[in-house]
């Protein structure tokens, strides 16, 4: 007689990729994917013109982590958070304090990192998630800004406006990372891991419980889905993941100052996901992407009016490809077909 | 050299405090306009007050026209930008998501955020007070002469947003449309317009409060995300929707905030506003001066 499945087993289970079920498009996208992630760095470190994407790439799956929490937030429970970059901070700068001022172990204090933001995501949450629409949004929209104020104002422990640098590199069983390929590896195996995870989530009972949230609430409560159980989990991890991605953040940049976790991060996070199409995990990768090589590269050509170009490029996706670029992707393939 | 006295500085926070407040009052009337009609959260609210600002700066100090007609250009231009903001992005996504309304005003504030950096740059900006840089000298406190200017302006815009939304054909008919659109449409009004009219009116509202304080505080690009938001916590604070109580929560929560700033810590006094926000959402949305009910039939 097979044993129940504990809650353990049912965890373990959505971290494995076998358990990827789903439509064969989401496997081979996730095949595509990790080709794609494995031939990038060779190209890119042999061709000196763009031998730095490769940092940029980091920083892209630093952002992929926190925005794939955010669309299992918006596309799939339907719940706005203009204040991750809170969260992202909370993260890094656990890191950071730990690493410097008590020199804990890196991985402990991100543990401790994701610990802390955990329970602020929970208190927050809780209260937060009750209001819909626009007064959920201004309230997280204000719990950030609260949060990098306290991040400006506490001096003696974050340092204040100029924050604090000399923060540790990682280590992985003695091996220090020290250059920007191992850094590569480590956040994009993470960014797969949290893919397959959030899949796994997004094919699960838990899955089905939010889309049926983001349709119609009253409905999910008559069905006896327990919305707001539901609703503040997801929060909660959305945070947690922010948190890792904060705390990889700290270590690979190995400086922290308030400026890197303002408003218009939480705005921008928001936008990378909607661009991409926020009622698809991959879209939040394929916005990301986009928009941080966009910040990052590209628009350096429109020094001095890039929010400018930010701004135009939000706006036309949401008036005229409300589902996001991604759902292109789709369009395009049933042409190429057609030939 | 005269001696500072509490009472003094109690009187200097004291008029610090409402002269701020005045300015979120109007910004929280202008997000109540655009709610009343269209149930919508302008997260562009706190653009149109910095695009006044800064187009006034404009008309006085680059185009050096005198002040009364940069002022009144200056609404105009605004307001105009409210209409254009309504016409290209609100009228066409009509039957669109909360969430996609949310994104598009935020959108919308972002693209004012970057003309405002595209034409001014990142500087902050100041055009001289209307009256002269001598201030008054009240119980010890220096008052400049701006701020009378600014609650002026305050209660100006108050008795005529009375006068319009009890007295005139379009003020009657915006409120019937904020109560119910479909039995508006059927009796012969014109919600489209009145959804028009409420965004210019906001901008008109915002430009207002944009000039007048830009004296005071100056202004820049990036100003207004925050005013938008400490606008909105006056707005909630005095019940979404309700006019009044926007303009007394507004005047608190500035009075809160300056004896905070003045009394225990400069660094959290924006923290103050925004944390007394979270608060009133999560103890009473419906706000401090709003009862549940009253917030249900929106009257200004």
């Amino acid at each position: 007689m097979p044993a129940k499945p504990t809650k353990l087993t049912q965890l373990a289970k959505l971290c494995v990729f076998s358990n990827v079920d789903m439509r064969s498009s989401n496997r081979k996208a996730l095949f595509g994917l990790t080709l794609f992630l494995i031939l990038f760095p060779l190209v890119a470190m042999n061709v000196s013109a763009i031998g730095h994407y490769v940092d940029i790439m980091i920083f892209v799956g630093i952002y992929c982590l926190i925005n794939m929490g955010l669309s299992l937030l918006m596309g799939y429970a339907g719940q706005i958070s203009l204040g991750h970059a809170a969260f992202f901070g909370l993260g890094a700068y656990t890191s950071g304090i730990l690493c410097t001022k008590f020199s804990m172990s890196p991985w402990l204090a991100m543990i401790a990192g994701v610990g802390l933001t955990a329970l602020v995501a929970y208190i927050v949450g809780v209260p937060s998630l009750k209001l819909k629409g626009h007064y959920l949004a201004m309230a997280t929209l204000g719990f950030g800004v609260i949060v990098q104020i306290f991040f400006n104002e506490e001096v003696s422990l974050t340092g204040g406006p100029s924050g604090f640098s000399d923060i540790p590199g990682l280590s992985i069983l003695g091996f220090s990372l020290d250059n920007d390929l191992s850094y590569y590896v480590l956040v994009w195996s993470l960014v797969l891991l949290t893919l397959i995870f959030s899949l796994n989530i997004i094919h699960s009972r838990i899955g089905r419980a939010l889309r049926s949230l983001h349709d119609s609430q009253v409905a999910a409560d008559a069905m006896g889905v327990e919305t707001s159980r539901y609703k503040v989990m997801i929060f909660v991890l959305s945070a947690v993941y922010a948190s890792i991605a904060g705390s990889l953040y700290t270590h690979y940049v190995g400086f922290l100052s308030p400026s890197s976790f303002d408003l218009f991060l939480s705005i921008k996070l928001v936008m990378m996901v909607v661009v991409g199409g926020m009622h698809n995990i991959w879209g939040a990768l394929l916005g990301t992407w986009l928009l941080t090589f966009l910040g990052n590269e590209w628009l350096h050509v429109f020094h001095g009016f890039d929010i400018l170009v930010y701004g135009a490029i939000l706006l036309a996706v949401v008036m005229f490809l409300p589902d996001g670029l991604v759902h292109l992707v789709p369009r395009m393939s049933r042409v190429w077909k057609r030939g | 050299m005269t001696k500072i006295t509490l009472t003094g500085q109690l009187v200097q926070y004291l008029f610090t405090g409402v002269t701020v407040g005045s300015i979120y009052a109007m910004v929280a009337v202008g997000f109540n306009i655009i709610y009343n009609v269209t149930d919508i959260i302008n997260f562009a609210q706190g653009e149109f007050v910095m695009l006044g600002g800064l187009i006034m700066v404009f008309f006085t100090v680059t185009a050096k026209l005198p002040l009364p007609l940069a002022f009144v250009l200056t609404i105009a231009a605004v307001t105009g930008v409210g209409a254009l903001m309504e016409r290209f992005t609100i009228h066409p996504l009509k039957n669109a998501s909360v969430l996609t309304m949310i994104i598009v005003t935020i959108a919308v504030s972002i693209l004012f955020k970057g003309i405002a950096m595209f034409i001014w740059g990142k500087d902050p900006y100041i055009f001289p007070p209307f009256s002269g840089s001598k201030p008054l000298f009240i119980y010890g406190a220096a008052i400049q002469t701006q701020t009378l200017w600014v609650l002026f302006m305050t209660a100006v815009m108050v008795v005529l947003m009375t006068i319009f939304f009890k007295k005139t054909r379009y003020g009657k008919a915006m409120l019937a449309c904020a109560d119910n659109p479909e039995a508006a449409r059927l009796v012969g009004i014109k919600v489209n317009t009145m959804v028009l009219i409420s965004f210019a009116l906001s901008a008109a509202i915002g430009a207002v409060a944009g000039a007048v304080m830009t004296p005071i505080s100056l202004m820049e690009y990036d100003r207004g995300a925050l005013l938008a938001l400490k606008g909105f916590g006056a707005a909630v604070l005095g019940g979404l929707g309700s006019f009044y109580g926007a303009v007394v929560a507004g005047v608190l929560l500035g009075i809160i905030e300056s004896m905070c700033a003045g009394l225990v810590s400069s660094g959290y006094k924006d923290a103050v506003a925004l944390i007394l926000l979270l608060l009133v959402l999560y103890v009473r949305p419906s706000g401090l001066f709003g009862n549940v009910e009253a917030s249900k039939i929106k009257e200004f």
